[in-house]
């Protein structure tokens, strides 16, 4: 995992103390409200419903357990003893004191950590696949090039007033998008072109929000190199002529739709070719030396335990149940990748208490090389268990409540904070959540059902990925009351698209039956290989009609 | 005039004044005694007028294209680059665009909604001059253009990457 030089250092401290003084300056009136926000907001600090909000980076989701104790102890002494995984890899607190953020920053980032432009309209942290690193799918470890981004796009003094915020997700598996890379400003996929030399496939102007789009491919092959000053081409055409008019079409989605994706991409090469071979254009020694920071862990030369473990699956039914949905296999004979959930019913999907983030540490120390990751789904990674010790961590992590062997079923729901914490929410969507989890509570059946994504958003900002579920709940506002709107057919993958919408929107109380429903249709028509997205791609949405609005 | 900050954190007075654009049909009304700034289209669309003045230079608005004047900046003893609000980060790519493709050598000036806590961004982006707003405390100036001691980027005020400088 990168490591801070005193560059690093250096400027982390410089960046703590300058917010320290524009938080003085707010405080005594020096900086009106609306030349705070920027400032704030590129520090983390979202203003909301109750309390402020402060959204700490955890770079493409690589933490380690100091900083996961160093996490539990802010929310204990700043907050009220708990946190948020989202839905961008990062961790959020709902109730710091405006006052004390200056200190929580200055805390942060003695574990190298911070809350750098989680926030606004500039460029944000930069997301991976989990499972970068321990899966044998994959081209190459995509977490350096995460890190080259992220350094480029720290502080970068010309595009930090974009005309809206900008994501940037890489993927580097050929068969799956754990980094959902098409709904993202700039999706980045790793490939070889026929040379054999590596590059990125790069895709533009993904995005989801109030219009959501699939990014189309503006350059099928950009050779390694070529990465930092390609990505400063396209923002700079964004920065340009991005719109700033409208809040509502200011994301570079909308701007490549209005070029069309080749008139874009043209006036992106036009960019690029004055400064392809300026100063920022990498070099094999830079990008070598940032891989040096990630390399393999210390791992022991160890056998498959498969005997040992079919003999415990055997003895013990839970035990098979998680390891068959929640524990993943590892490039390494011998170790294996566990994802714990954060997803027990009765608690926010995603909301962990101080004690849980210590209990993580702990787990990581023990049997992970002290590192974790958090996915977009908002569950954590130990992503290098050996498998002869899955069963001592499985018999920790019930009691723990992050043992749910529900990865990837039904109730793995993703769900935004809502109408209980958010100030735009049109609805709640933890109670949604919540009730949905409690009708589907028979994990045979959850099973039986295969993967299916439910992604939950209180209003249609999207926080919760409504669009790319595969099954997609949208809080409304109709006439004041609290209304949802279901969607079928969303895709993060690969084959990336967005949701149809059913009809006309539900009440709270009749989620939990339209999504049987839903999913009754899906059991009665599909065939044996199908999944859930299968079956509706082959059926379409008239069957699902049928029944709901029977 | 409110004086003007220069790169190194120094105050100087304002020598220049900015000419807004005439409305259309007005003509250009340039101060007879006094270095004006006039808008950048403008003066191209008189250059044979006004080239070889020391007292003319040009300002562009955020949505303006550095592109027009790519021949001609250093044909200019200063250009300014509008903020029209804070938020709006369009000149910074024209700063740089005006420095770094066109070569532009002369006084680079921000003016308009320009406060405290963007002027190190400016000064990265090849500004060398500052019109802060006038409520905001000229004072603090300095501190705020030094904010970083380093930076992560190559830009206009460096050809060192972090990358490049750690290599070496
Ligand atoms: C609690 C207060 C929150 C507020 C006020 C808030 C606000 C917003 C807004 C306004 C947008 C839309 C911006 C746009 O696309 O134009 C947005 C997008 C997003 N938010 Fe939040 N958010 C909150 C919490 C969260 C949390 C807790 C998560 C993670 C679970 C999250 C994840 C996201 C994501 C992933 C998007 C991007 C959707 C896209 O690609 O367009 N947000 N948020
Ligand atoms: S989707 Fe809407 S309700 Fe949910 S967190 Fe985002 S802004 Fe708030």
């Amino acid at each position: 995992m990168y490591v801070y030089d005193e560059h690093d250092r250096q400027m982390m401290a410089e960046r703590v103390a300058q917010f320290r003084d524009q938080t003085t300056r707010a405080l005594a009136g020096e900086l009106a409200e609306d030349e705070f926000l920027p400032l704030r907001l590129q520090n983390g600090l979202y203003i909301q419903r109750l309390a402020p909000m402060l959204r700490i980076c955890v770079p493409y989701g690589m933490l380690r357990s100091v900083q996961l104790r160093r996490l539990a102890r802010i929310t204990r002494d700043y907050d009220k003893g708990y946190a948020h995984f989202t839905t961008r890899q990062n961790v959020q607190l709902n109730w710091p004191d405006l006052e004390d953020v200056p200190d929580i920053l200055a805390e942060l980032a003695e574990v190298e950590m911070h809350a750098n432009q989680t926030s606004g309209n500039c460029i944000r942290n930069t997301t991976t696949d989990q499972f970068a690193a321990v899966q044998s799918d994959e081209l190459v470890d995509p977490r350096p090039y995460c890190e080259i981004i992220r350094q480029w796009s720290t502080f970068h003094p010309e595009f930090a007033f974009l005309p809206r915020k900008f994501k940037v997700a890489v993927n580097a598996s050929e068969q799956t998008d754990r980094a959902a890379i098409r709904v993202h400003d700039i999706g980045l996929q790793i490939v070889r072109n026929e040379a054999g030399e590596l590059g990125f496939r790069v895709h533009v102007g993904g995005g989801l929000g109030r219009t959501p789009m699939v990014a189309p491919v503006i350059r099928e092959f950009l050779p390694e190199l070529d990465l930092l000053t390609y990505l400063e081409a396209v923002l700079r055409v964004y920065n340009r002529y991005g719109r700033r008019d409208n809040k509502f079409k200011a994301r570079i989605k909308i701007l490549v739709k209005a070029l069309t994706p080749e008139g874009f991409a043209e006036k992106v090469e036009t960019e690029w070719a004055h400064i392809k071979d300026s100063p920022t254009r990498l070099t094999p020694e830079a990008i070598e030396r940032i891989q040096g920071y990630f390399t393999e862990p210390d791992y022991a030369a160890l056998d498959n335990a498969t005997d040992l473990l079919a003999q415990q699956r055997f003895e013990n039914r839970g035990f098979d149940q998680w390891l068959q949905h929640n524990v993943d296999t590892h490039k390494k004979p011998g170790y294996a990748i566990v994802s714990l959930t954060m997803k027990k019913t009765g608690t926010p999907p995603g909301d962990v208490t101080d004690r849980q983030l210590e209990q993580i540490a702990d787990l990581a120390d023990e049997f992970s090389f002290g590192e974790v990751r958090v996915t977009h789904q908002q569950n954590v990674v130990l992503a290098d268990v050996p498998q002869n010790r899955l069963l001592e961590l499985w018999q920790e992590l019930g009691p723990m409540g992050f043992g749910t062997a529900n990865l990837n079923t039904l109730t793995d729901i993703i769900c935004c904070p809502g109408g209980d914490f958010c100030a735009l929410a049109n609805a709640k969507s933890i109670p949604v959540a919540d009730a949905i989890q409690r009708r589907f509570d028979n994990l045979d059946f959850l099973y039986d059902l295969g993967e299916i994504d439910l992604n939950i958003s209180g209003c249609m900002n999207a926080c919760g990925h409504h669009h790319v579920g595969n099954i997609g709940v949208l809080g409304v506002d109709k006439k004041g009351q609290e209304f949802y709107q279901v969607s079928l057919g969303g895709s993060s993958q690969h084959d990336a698209s967005i949701g149809k919408i059913l009809g006309p929107s539900f009440a709270q109380d009749d989620m939990p039956d339209v999504i049987a429903k839903i999913i009754d249709v899906y059991v009665n028509k599909r065939t044996d290989e199908e999944s859930f997205l299968d079956t509706y791609r082959r059926v379409g949405i008239d069957p699902f009609k049928e029944r709901v609005y029977a | 005039m409110p004086d003007i900050i220069f790169r190194d954190g120094s105050i100087r007075q304002n020598q220049w004044v900015v000419v807004p654009r005439p409305d259309s049909g007005e003509s250009l009304n340039i101060p007879g005694h006094q270095r004006a700034l006039i808008p950048a289209d403008l003066w191209l669309a008189g250059r044979e007028h006004f080239v070889g003045r020391e007292d003319i230079g040009v300002w562009f608005d955020s949505h303006d294209e550095p592109e027009i004047l790519a021949d001609h900046v250093n044909e200019l003893p200063l250009i300014a680059v509008n903020f029209p609000k804070f938020s709006d980060g369009r000149g910074y790519s024209i700063g740089r665009l005006l420095r770094e493709r066109f070569g532009f050598k002369n006084e680079l000036r921000a003016i308009g909604d320009v406060l405290l806590d963007q002027l190190q961004f400016m000064k990265r982006c090849g500004f060398d001059t500052y019109e802060l707003r006038p409520d905001k405390d000229i004072r603090k100036a300095a501190r705020s253009l030094n904010f970083f001691s380093q930076g992560y980027q190559a830009a206009t005020d460096t050809d060192l990457p972090l990358f490049r400088r750690r290599a070496s």
